[in-house]
């Protein structure tokens, strides 16, 4: 059967590609608004035509028609800010997808896993000892999977791990990793390391630079790449262990590149923005209801509507007030009520008893 | 071909079967039977190797595919995308299905008429289709032995002979050498060739349907009295004997 003769089978079937290719092409469209938009908002606004002027000035000749101060402040202080969101955003999201995948659970995310606060040690600590940010990406990488890992130790009984026990576990090991920080801060200089560990920990991509992209954004997209290159995998995964091993899968070995490469994820974001929760947990249960649960679509659509939903946040974080609100603060204020709704309503679907 | 030899499985002390044997030849259908808590699902397991043997050794020449008893599947995946699953031992890891797969998960589903189904989600089946889906998906990794726990235990009479018929035919036509657990000795003396009694942890007797099944064994494994009935001159089945009177 050619590609040709298989379309024309679906579409027989009702079933049409081009849905999902028109999902793909709003995403992109989104994204791309989202950034333009982002770009004038702030105290100090630029319209619209300007912004797109100043980006297209970059790859074709356009003749300068606009303020040199609106070019300094789209160029040097809110692209670089955008970038990090909205690669950080796009990192959490795909990050909450293969963890959901992984732990078959739609209901679980790089927070509520620990594996946040467990990053969040590594780099407090990281900056307590020295001020280097390799140190800081690497012990945040280290002590988020050690979370992870820990949580996915506490948390399985023969063989499967409930919602209930997830969380649980989760909290288990968020708290012993938050009395981790507290000490880091109880020990630290209270004129010099303190603050930064304390400034670092609220979450906020107001100290984005171009730097921070490249530190952010290098170990996101090799992340999300592994993660992709397994999507299929992490199709057979999500069925359980079971079914995955009597279907011939690796379980234990494709689990943990997996495993490894969410926290590598988590940690990068972590290192250059804090912590930032919920949004690993809300995207792709979002995105699930866009694409459907196929890791195939769900991975790049999850890392689309991430990207333009923290880029959304933190237009609002830094525009709804003359001091900026950490980012951190509005994802949970919005996270927390939907995941309260999810969880009362997977009850009735019985993702509870899984 | 499916060897078992002196098989032990031991749960805290207890076991479940002992010194277990026998051999299902190629191309032959065998089925368990024994009542529940026997340790049926625990054997199949330890066939599939999901399960880890005390004593003895299971010896599989071919690819075996696995049918659980019900299989719960948390995300929604379609139709197809459940069976192109089946193609996981032939899909290098970080790699995807290629066409080909496709088309042999296409095919698997027409050879069970589950054309209709093929974009549907799973959760949308019913308990019957989902049965016919998981086997589709074992056959779609060209497995030469089926292994199927309880395949119609959660069915109505109508689904119970879909999927018996679909059974037999796809065995019938490629050969395939089938085991699996039931609880309906009428259907085993119908369609299988051997049959295992699992009486007890230390007694079983695996032996041809013709031979083996008869009411007194049945009497012995569920402890209720059976009746042998003639349906034509050809076939029979077996009936219990439920009086509501002696209660």
């Amino acid at each position: 059967m050619t590609q040709r003769e298989m379309r024309q089978e679906d579409a027989k079937l009702g079933y049409f590609r081009s849905k999902l290719t028109w999902l793909y092409w709003a995403l992109v469209v989104a994204l791309v608004l989202s950034i333009l938009i982002a770009l004038g908002q702030g105290r100090y606004e630029i319209d619209f035509y300007s912004v797109s002027l100043i980006l297209l000035e970059n790859m074709a000749i356009v003749s300068e028609s606009w303020k040199p101060v609106d070019e300094r402040i789209v160029e040097l202080i809110r692209l670089p800010r955008i970038s990090v969101a909205g690669i950080a955003g796009a990192g959490l999201a795909v990050a909450g997808a293969a963890l959901q995948g992984i732990f078959k659970n739609p209901l679980v995310g790089p927070q509520i896993i620990g594996v946040s606060s467990g990053a969040a040690f590594g780099g407090a600590f990281a900056i307590l000892v020295s001020e280097s940010q390799v140190l800081l990406v690497s012990l945040a990488f280290v002590f988020g999977l050690l979370a992870i890992a820990l949580v996915y130790i506490v948390s399985r009984q023969h063989g499967r791990a409930s919602i209930l026990m997830l969380v649980l576990s989760g909290i288990v090991i968020s708290a012993f990793f938050s009395a981790l920080v507290s000490l880091t801060k109880f020990v630290a200089d209270p004129d010099d390391k303190l603050p930064a560990i304390v400034f670092w920990l609220m979450g906020s991509f107001a100290s984005a630079s171009y730097e921070k992209v490249l530190l952010i954004g290098v170990p996101v997209v090799f992340g999300i790449g592994v993660i992709y290159l397994l999507r299929f995998q992490l199709n057979v995964l999500s069925l359980g262990d079971e079914q995955a091993q009597s279907l011939g899968l690796e379980v234990e070995k494709i689990r943990w590149i997996v495993l490894a490469a969410i926290a590598l994820v988590s940690a990068a974001v972590v290192a250059a923005a804090g912590v930032i929760g919920w949004v690993g947990l809300v995207i792709p249960h979002f995105s699930r209801m866009l694409c459907g649960p196929d890791h195939k679509v769900l991975i790049p659509v999850s890392g689309l509507v991430g990207s333009i939903y923290l880029i959304h946040v933190d237009t609002v974080a830094r525009t709804i007030s003359p001091a900026e609100i950490p980012v951190g603060i509005i994802t949970a204020l919005i996270g927390a009520p939907i995941f309260a709704y999810l969880l009362r309503k997977s009850s009735d679907k019985g993702w509870s008893a899984e | 071909m499916i060897t078992v030899a002196n098989a032990s499985v031991k749960y805290d002390n207890r076991f479940v079967f002992r010194d277990l044997g026998f051999t299902l030849p190629k191309g032959k259908i065998g089925a368990i039977l024994g009542s529940n808590g026997r340790g049926k699902t625990s054997l199949l397991k330890a066939i599939v190797g999901l399960q880890k043997l005390t004593g003895g050794y299971i010896q599989t020449t071919e690819r075996i595919g696995y049918v659980a008893q019900k299989t719960e599947i948390t995300f929604s995946y379609r139709v197809l995308d459940i069976v192109v699953m089946g193609r996981a031992p032939h899909v290098k890891m970080f790699r995807v299905p290629s066409v080909e797969d496709y088309e042999i998960a296409r095919k698997t589903l027409t050879d069970l008429r589950l054309d209709h189904l093929i974009y549907q989600p799973y959760s949308k089946l019913s308990g019957g289709e989902r049965q016919l889906v998981m086997i589709a998906r074992a056959l779609a990794s060209e497995c030469r032995i089926l292994v199927l726990d309880e395949p119609t235990s959660a069915l109505d009479l109508a689904n119970q002979l879909v999927i018996f018929q679909a059974l037999q035919k796809v065995a019938k036509k490629s050969g395939l050498t089938v085991l699996m657990t039931t609880h309906a000795p009428q259907q085993v003396s119908l369609m299988c060739d051997y049959v295992l009694l699992m009486y007890n942890a230390e007694e079983s007797e695996w032996g041809e349907v013709d031979s083996t099944l008869n009411a007194e064994n049945l009497e012995r494994l569920y402890g209720i009295p059976m009746r042998e009935v003639k349906v034509s001159s050809t076939e029979k089945t077996f009936v219990p004997l439920i009086s509501t009177t002696e209660i």
